[in-house]
């Protein structure tokens, strides 16, 4: 297959980002005593019911719309809760991978011999023991390689891996691989890889003959664009032109996985990985060594988070390969260290030139928007497709052109996060909009008043149009409102606020069963990877409300592609509208059939019977759905079987392979002291506001947003990952690399739904987990330049840059500031 | 078998250290090589897996312990220093009380504390650590005391309303 041809594939396959879904709203946890009013807010929040809805006639449920407790709770706070490492498999042996201390080098020499010899060995694997051409898999692109064939790439790629009877003894075997390797320049950052004459990470033999970028480092571009910017420029009274970069930042989540392989007695293998997508994990499996589908049973452990670094998959064929060539279960649980080598988001410089009109509308947006990638291609082209298609913004624009490259380097290949590819192009925008509004004395809120659009309205404009799914404006005015828009500040604070969308997901198919069973308790079987967001509570709702089943007698399956219907992926915010809307539908269909043979068993007409949330509605009256299903089942007993699937297809052209099912939008804005001596930054006070069509489940949406929107003050504040001109991970680690904790939580944090009952999920629900990070950047920046009186452009905003900054010439606080 | 049944001989020293504890209220005796830390003992050789392992040097508090009254890294100690040491895991936290769950572990899932859980068993820990030492402390407090847990899913606000309705239900007697 050419690489032409793997991308058509890949247009077709529907790939999208980060999982994470749920629902949102309003919170103020801050130590300080809720007001009366505040507390009533409060509590209607996290009892309230449904109001309206799509599914089952908008009655107001103890269930659906309530803070019902996580699903699986108990065990995560007993301990119980076995994650990948908790698992034991008799007889498994320990695997562990040798690495080079460079990012790029040629392999001259492996001498396994002396590793071999080590005590409790059984295997030292190179990609000489592979099959030959060494298998290569991947995404979009079948481009990485089941272990390092003759070169490595990024700093971290595993060249040889042992096996033996133990960990310690795998250890030191690995110690005693000698790998013989002629160090190359490699390309670490945006300038390197874009110079010309630049070292190319991929062989451009291995490019079609026809892809004009096969001499660059330039993996695949895009480009969107509307009206004509360059005879707008003319007409533009204000144009503001900048460079805004994002750095590479990585995942951490705190469990670091790892992936047991073991073969079955049939032939088959076992894969256990806490990923994401289960069912691309067995696709990919079962291509690589050449198994039917039927014969890779993949289990996937709830993930201990993953924001998208777990869904696609990394080293799980290394490890199937192990195992079937050495007939044991193979085990290798990863260190941290190793995460950071096998995840991180796209860095991203925006070269951003915007021309507004004298009352501050927009009159042309123009952007080149370069996606550092890594080594691998992974999901980071489709990062960079779907991350620029919303890079204008979600502003009423004539005119608009956006230029976006995927630019591959010799770095951790980049994959989804958390975002996707958005919060590095709002961070541009939104800091262009607050540019440009200084310049014409408005304001940051006045600026976004003016050009947000309306519902119904386009932002993206051309054949394939996007339009506003919601009541946008009512989140900016909500953010405003809560951060206190307009009041007067204390010496060295200043105020910012920024707006984003990211598209949902552009197509899939979500399959879910449902068993009704004879005692009224009921089990879903349901794909989705439950990683933190609380998919399975929701599950669990909606079979209690439209069932009649009391939540406690609720089971949730997921995680074994053995026993679960297909679902596509656990990504994009997509679950509670996929996946909620085909459990939704198994619900309906168990009705539906209790009916039928509720009729049949009891003689009475079908059309006089009708059903609705846990009734059958008789002539007589309404019964409890289990009253009527045990009639109907009568003597034989049994259960009823409820199927449902929610399918969308992509559209044929669009440059997503699909319109986005809803957006996720979010307002941010925060309020920020800057302490003129060091630059440290102390936040007062955050408010996010998605707009999130219903909270199914009020409690888990604040969760998502309030940690939505402390991961993205984390990109914004402290997180970078730097190399050395090895391309060797500086900050490999905890210690080096920050993160939020407890104490880098804003003082005041206020998160905020927007309920209008207008998204395609079940009871007028949309995605709603990675809204909250999409524009942190922006409002954080846009607070900084308020407070300093001058543009930062860069990020992360550390006390170093902050310092920098100020004590640059010009620096007042509360001042001014000249933009060219 | 497990990564720690078999004796290595990398190990530093070839002996195997014999230690003898209290886990969890109990006596326990175990077996391990002198580098071996705390942390994997509990997790491997007594299967107590509730401990978790995330950076193994001591930043994220994932694997946190409380022994001898005091919180810990146990992936910072040595299994050998454990010996004659009263040691609580997550574990043996709730495990006499209604369905094994405990005032604080209760809280948590109250107040939403649990998102992805794998750093849950550590911030209970830590949490019950800070109680037991400040029974009514501050948010700002509760954000000094539990600093050295890290939360990716960056529950924070959940926490601290967890350890503080924990603090306000021990206040009632």
């Amino acid at each position: 297959m050419t690489d032409k041809e793997k991308r058509t594939d890949v247009a077709q396959q529907t790939i999208d980002d980060v999982a994470l879904q749920t629902i949102d709203d309003e919170r103020a946890m801050t130590g300080a005593p809720l007001d009366s009013e505040q507390a009533d807010a409060l509590a209607g929040r996290l009892q309230g019911g449904v109001k309206q809805g799509h599914g089952s006639g908008g009655a107001a449920s103890a269930t659906v719309g309530a803070s019902i407790r996580r699903y699986g709770g108990d065990d995560r706070v007993t301990g119980h809760q076995k994650f990948l490492s908790d698992l034991r498999f008799t007889g498994a042996a320990e695997a562990t991978l040798v690495t080079l201390p460079v990012a790029c080098a040629t392999i001259t020499k492996i001498d396994t011999s002396r590793a071999a010899e080590m005590p409790g060995v059984i295997a030292v694997v190179s990609a000489a023991d592979l099959p030959q051409p060494v298998p290569r898999f991947g995404i979009s692109h079948q481009d990485r390689p089941v272990l390092a064939d003759g070169e490595v790439l990024y700093h971290g790629e595993p060249v040889v891996a042992v096996v033996a009877e133990t960990l310690d003894q795998a250890e030191s075997a690995a110690r005693e691989v000698e790998v013989t390797f002629d160090e190359r320049s490699g390309v670490f950052d945006l300038e390197q890889a874009l110079e010309s004459g630049a070292p190319l990470v991929r062989d451009p033999s291995l490019r079609p003959a026809d892809d004009e970028n096969r001499d660059s480092n330039v993996l695949e571009t895009a480009l969107y664009e509307w009206g004509d910017n360059s005879a707008a420029a003319d007409g533009a009274d204000v144009v503001v032109e900048n460079t805004y970069t994002f750095p590479m930042v990585t995942h951490f989540p705190i469990e670091p996985g790892g992936t047991v392989a073991v073969p079955t007695d049939s032939g088959g293998l076992d894969i256990y990985s806490p990923v994401q997508h289960p069912y691309l994990l067995q696709r990919t499996i079962a291509k690589v060594v050449g198994l039917p589908l039927a014969q890779v049973r993949v289990f996937a452990p709830d993930p201990g988070g993953a924001f998208g670094g777990k869904q696609n998959p990394k080293l799980e064929p290394l490890l199937a390969f192990l195992a079937l060539r050495t007939g044991r279960a193979c085990r290798l649980v990863l260190s941290l260290e190793q995460t950071f080598q096998m995840m991180r988001r796209a860095a991203c410089r925006v070269k951003a030139r915007t021309g507004f009109t004298t009352d501050g509308a927009l009159v042309f947006h123009d952007l080149e928007c370069d996606y550092l990638i890594g080594a691998y291609a992974d999901v980071a082209p489709r990062v960079m497709t779907k991350g620029s298609y919303v890079a204008a913004g979600p502003y009423r624009i004539p005119n608009a052109r956006t230029a976006a490259r995927a630019v591959m380097s010799n770095t951790t290949p980049s994959t989804a996060f958390r975002g996707f590819g958005s919060p590095q192009v709002a961070w541009a925008t939104e800091s262009q909009m607050d540019a440009g509004a200084r310049q014409l004395g408005l304001d940051a809120l006045q600026v976004r008043q003016r050009n947000l659009v309306n519902e119904g309205e386009a932002f993206f404009r051309g054949p394939y149009e996007a339009t506003a799914d919601g009541q946008w404006h009512q989140s900016l005015e909500k953010a405003a409102e809560l951060i206190g828009w307009g009041q007067p500040l204390a010496p060295n604070r200043g105020r910012g606020i920024a707006v984003a969308i990211k598209p949902g997901a552009t197509s899939g198919l979500s399959q879910s069963l449902v068993r009704f069973l004879a005692d009224g308790s009921a089990i879903a079987y349901a794909g989705t990877s439950d990683m933190g967001q609380g998919a399975r509570t929701l599950w669990q709702q909606i079979l209690a409300h439209e069932l009649g089943t009391p939540l406690d007698k609720v089971r949730v399956i997921s995680g074994d592609t053995g026993i679960v219907p297909f679902d596509l992926q656990t990504s994009a915010s997509r679950s509670t509208v996929f996946m909620g809307n085909a459990v939704l539908e198994a619900c309906l269909d168990i009705r539906q059939r209790v009916l039928a043979l509720y009729a049949e068993a009891t003689g009475v007409d079908a059309a006089a019977l009708s059903e609705a949330p846990g009734v059958l509605v008789t002539p007589d009256g309404e019964m409890p759905l289990l009253e009527a299903s045990r009639v109907a089942l009568g003597a034989l007993g049994g259960e009823f079987v409820g199927q449902g699937t929610a399918r969308r297809q992509g559209r044929k052209g669009h440059p997503l392979g699909g319109d986005a099912a809803f957006y996720e939008f979010n307002c941010t804005a925060i309020e920020v002291e800057v302490d003129f001596e060091t630059g440290e930054l102390l936040l007062h006070k955050h408010v996010s506001v998605s707009d999130v069509g219903t909270e199914l489940n009020p409690l888990q949406v604040i969760s998502q947003d309030e940690g939505a929107s402390i991961m993205g003050l984390g990109h914004s504040q402290m997180e970078q990952l730097l190399v050395d001109d090895h391309g060797v991970i500086r900050n490999l680690g905890a210690l080096d690399y920050r993160i939020p904790t407890f104490k880098d939580v804003p003082v005041e944090l206020i998160t905020h739904g927007v309920e209008n009952h207008d998204g395609p999920g079940p009871y007028g629900s949309k995605g709603m987990s990675e809204g909250a990070l999409l524009c942190t950047s922006g409002a954080l920046g846009s607070a900084v330049s308020d407070a300093i009186g001058m543009p930062v452009r860069d990020l992360p905003l550390t006390p170093e840059r902050v310092w920098t900054t100020l004590n640059q010439a010009g620096a007042q606080p509360g001042g001014g500031e000249a933009d060219t | 078998m497990t990564a720690s049944d078999v004796q290595s001989p990398d190990d530093i020293g070839s002996d195997q250290v014999n230690v003898t504890c209290t886990v969890n209220g109990k006596p326990a005796a175990f077996s391990v090589p002198p580098h071996r830390t705390l942390m994997d003992a509990l997790r491997y050789q007594l299967g107590l897996t509730g401990t978790k392992t995330c950076c193994a040097e001591g930043e994220c508090g994932a694997c946190t312990v409380i022994i001898d009254g005091a919180g810990v890294n146990s992936c910072l100690m040595l299994a050998a220093e454990a010996e004659g040491r009263d040691i609580v895991t997550i574990e043996g936290l709730g495990a006499e009380k209604p369905r094994g769950i405990c005032d604080l572990q209760e809280s948590f899932l109250e107040a939403g504390a649990v998102q992805c859980g794998f750093c849950i068993p550590g911030q209970v820990m830590a949490a019950e650590y800070l109680l037991r030492t400040n029974p009514d402390p501050s948010v700002e407090e509760i954000r000094e005391g539990m600093s050295g847990n890290l939360c990716r899913c960056a529950g924070y606000q959940r926490i601290v309303a967890a350890v503080q309705m924990t603090a306000q239900k021990r206040a009632i007697p």
